[in-house]
């Protein structure tokens, strides 16, 4: 491959920077300046993604840009790049209080590049094999860093996380497998069968008893990465006990890819106008996702697993919207993946200042951060109010808009519903308020340099998150409306 | 040769590595369990080779050899060369008892051939029941990791697992990347296993016995 047609297919660009990154990184020694070469770098990406906006390349037979996935691409190379501005002062200070060697963040600066491009290339995909790839592969470098600390949790979480997302992305393959059998026979053998922008026009020729067993297992298998309940329990393990910038990616990007895969397979099904609705299944899925981690929420001991259970919730939330469908509430879960990769990070930035200021991560020990440290505090309060769907932040909008295309459509669904977002939004409250007011805890002592730079750079990312968030709730530009509107007429 | 032949030989060699997961279920032993898994992993190297052979897709025979080379050689000398070097326990573990295990292994089989056979009428013969024979071998592999407490027999179980997948993925007539995905599951356990688990878990368990890594079931506040 030529450098000329890098630059003509900015698709190219934005898989070969993180792909050649990561490869550097893992033979750089330092950790401060691979740290800032990784802001570089997953800055690079974020701009070339934008460029996807103004000139879109054609599919090709390996990767492909479409209405669907250039917005997650945007959203996922944004993500990633304020994570490793985020990234770059909590490093500092674990690197300072002697947590992680140098290796260790040689390999988590390497990782966190090769991460990212596995996310991209499945959003990117062309083909249903080479996304199934991806998303093992995100799976493999993403077990690997929960197991960085290697403290006994650490590695019992990673364990967990392997075990239950193998088998769930093994699932997966089948899945897809038998969906290439659907397509074959009109497809022709090969790798026709398995692309995307051929299988869409196609889909109605498709055997409709194989797919839908296809879905069965592509929901099971895809869903686990979701974090759907009841295959949800891997999930706050890892959120938990791997470091802070990763929990932020994990809850931000990387269940939205899953969701994204399953909503490409989804689009197929739903096109085949002989296979059973797959929009039951996934109500089904997302209210009992919804359900269980409201209850959790209110018994949680560890801010990470806390959040962990608000993604869950929220993943719960989007799923019931793409499964009822129609143009409404897909506009809703669309939205409503946006809002909460941008707030769930914006969280976890939070998270991973305060455990480090306080040395603690057990809510009970974490109180009075509006007295000790007043940025941190009133910044996550409004993230916390964001996501518990307070408003006027945009998480509300996202949530009002799928309980009301909810009422329109099928009232008896809207009352658990409701049932569910309340539940979890007193959980958090009442969480919230514990951590943010009252005296500071007597036993905490933070762990790193108080230097100043380091500590903002956590702020910064954190700030920049929320208030993203408070302005598209307040206004949403008009582009930006239209563009979500095409998508949700595609899905279907 | 005639179809009928290539057709009776492929159904052996798929009902072979169907027989090897109904046998990975009662063996009581941590090294059977393995050999066990060797010869599961070899007669997926010759379903794959068959089907090279009879698909003419040559490249099957990679997806053969990394069958025959990763999963029946390096894996299973690996974590025998493991188990006796950690001094693991050599007998299995069970969570639910090896008759129950073997009767709710004849469902699952019994469930995937209901479920397969209807909805791929349209499809050739062949397709048909290697698809039934590897969603068994999937739904075994699976059953297997529910029901084995021991980590080395998890992973055995979820190779097991893989190895429906690739036989599913090998009797789909053309499919592509069959030797990416083959070779992104065997990147996978590797690195998994060896590059953290089996060097660290030591230190910190002194045992492979998974009962150790659910000792801290979340938290309470």
């Amino acid at each position: 491959m030529t450098l000329d047609s890098l630059f003509a297919n900015p698709l190219l660009l934005i898989l070969a920077v993180p792909l050649a990154s990561a490869g550097f990184l893992a033979v750089l020694p330092g950790w401060r300046l691979a740290s800032w070469l990784n802001i570089v770098v997953s800055g690079v990406t974020f701009v070339a993604s934008l460029t996807l906006f103004a000139h879109r390349p054609e599919p090709t037979r390996l990767l492909f840009i479409d209405d669907f996935n250039v917005y997650l691409v945007a959203l996922t190379t944004f993500v990633g790049f304020t994570t490793s501005i985020f990234s770059a002062g909590y490093i500092a200070r674990e690197s300072a209080a002697a947590r992680l060697s140098d290796l260790h963040l040689r390999f988590y600066h390497s990782m966190y590049q090769a991460f990212l491009f596995t996310m991209l290339l499945a959003l990117t995909a062309n083909n249903t094999g080479v996304m199934w790839v991806a998303v093992e592969a995100a799976t493999l470098t993403t077990v690997l860093m929960v197991s960085l600390y290697r403290s006994r949790e650490a590695i019992e979480a990673a364990w967990k996380y392997f075990i239950l997302c193998s088998v769930g992305i093994g699932l997966a393959l089948f899945g897809t497998t038998l969906v290439y059998l659907a397509a074959q026979p009109v497809m022709g053998d090969g790798a026709d069968a398995m692309a995307w922008s051929l299988l869409i026009g196609q889909a109605a020729k498709f055997q409709p008893d194989l797919l839908n067993l296809a879905f069965v297992f592509l929901l099971v298998g895809y869903g686990t990465k979701v974090g759907l309940a009841p295959l949800h329990a891997w999930l706050p393990d890892a959120h938990a006990e791997g470091p802070t910038p990763i929990s932020a990616v994990l809850s931000g990007l990387l269940l939205n890819v899953a969701l994204y895969a399953l909503l490409r397979f989804k689009m197929l099904i739903a096109a085949n106008p002989d296979t059973l609705a797959p929009g039951p299944l996934m109500v089904l899925m997302g209210l009992s996702s919804l359900f269980l981690s409201g209850f959790m929420l209110m018994r949680r001991g560890d801010i990470k697993r806390l959040f962990a259970y608000s993604s869950i919730e929220h993943m719960g939330v989007m799923t019931f919207a793409f499964g009822m469908g129609g143009p409404l509430a897909n506009f809703a879960g669309l939205l409503h993946m946006t809002m909460h990769s941008l707030t769930k990070s914006g969280i976890f930035f939070a998270v991973g200042a305060i455990t480090q200021n306080l040395g603690t991560k057990r809510l009970n020990e974490i109180t009075g951060l509006t007295v000790s440290h007043p940025a941190l505090g009133w910044g996550l309060a409004v993230a916390v109010l964001a996501i518990a769907g307070m408003p006027p932040m945009g998480v509300f909008m996202s949530e009002f808009l799928v309980v009301s295309s909810t009422f329109a459509r099928q009232p008896l669904l809207a009352l658990p519903l409701i049932v569910g977002l309340l539940i979890a939004f007193a959980a958090l409250a009442t969480r919230l308020t514990g951590m943010l007011f009252g005296e500071p805890h007597p036993g905490q002592r933070g762990h790193g340099t108080n230097s100043a730079f380091a500590t903002w750079l956590a702020y910064g990312p954190l700030w920049l998150h929320v208030a993203l968030v408070v302005v598209a709730g307040l206004y949403l530009p008009a582009p930006l409306v239209r563009w979500f509107e095409t998508v949700a007429k595609m899905l279907g | 040769m005639g179809s009928q032949l290539s057709y009776d030989i492929a159904h052996l060699i798929g009902a072979t590595v169907l027989m090897a997961g109904f046998s990975l279920l009662y063996q009581r032993r941590v090294f059977a369990v393995l050999n066990t898994f060797a010869f599961q992993a070899l007669a997926l190297a010759a379903a794959a080779a068959w089907q090279a052979h009879i698909q003419n897709a040559p490249h099957l025979y990679f997806t053969a050899a990394i069958a025959l080379l990763f999963k029946a050689l390096a894996v299973p000398f690996a974590l025998h060369w493991l188990v006796e070097k950690l001094g693991i326990h050599r007998t299995v573990e069970t969570a639910l008892s090896i008759g129950w295990t073997m009767i709710v292994g004849v469902a699952l089989v019994a469930l995937s051939i209901m479920l397969v056979l209807p909805v791929t009428a349209a499809a050739s013969a062949l397709t048909r029941e290697s698809l039934a024979l590897a969603m068994s071998v999937v739904l075994l592999g699976m059953l297997m990791m529910i029901t084995r407490r021991n980590a080395v027999t998890q992973v055995v179980g979820f190779m097991a697992l893989e190895n429906g997948l690739i036989l599913a993925a090998v009797s789909a007539k053309g499919m592509p990347l069959v030797v990416e995905i083959s070779i992104a599951f065997s990147v996978l356990v590797a690195m998994t296993l060896f590059g953290i688990f089996f060097f660290r878990i030591r230190e910190r368990f002194d045992s492979l016995d998974v009962a150790y890594l659910e000792s801290y079931r979340g938290d309470r506040s």
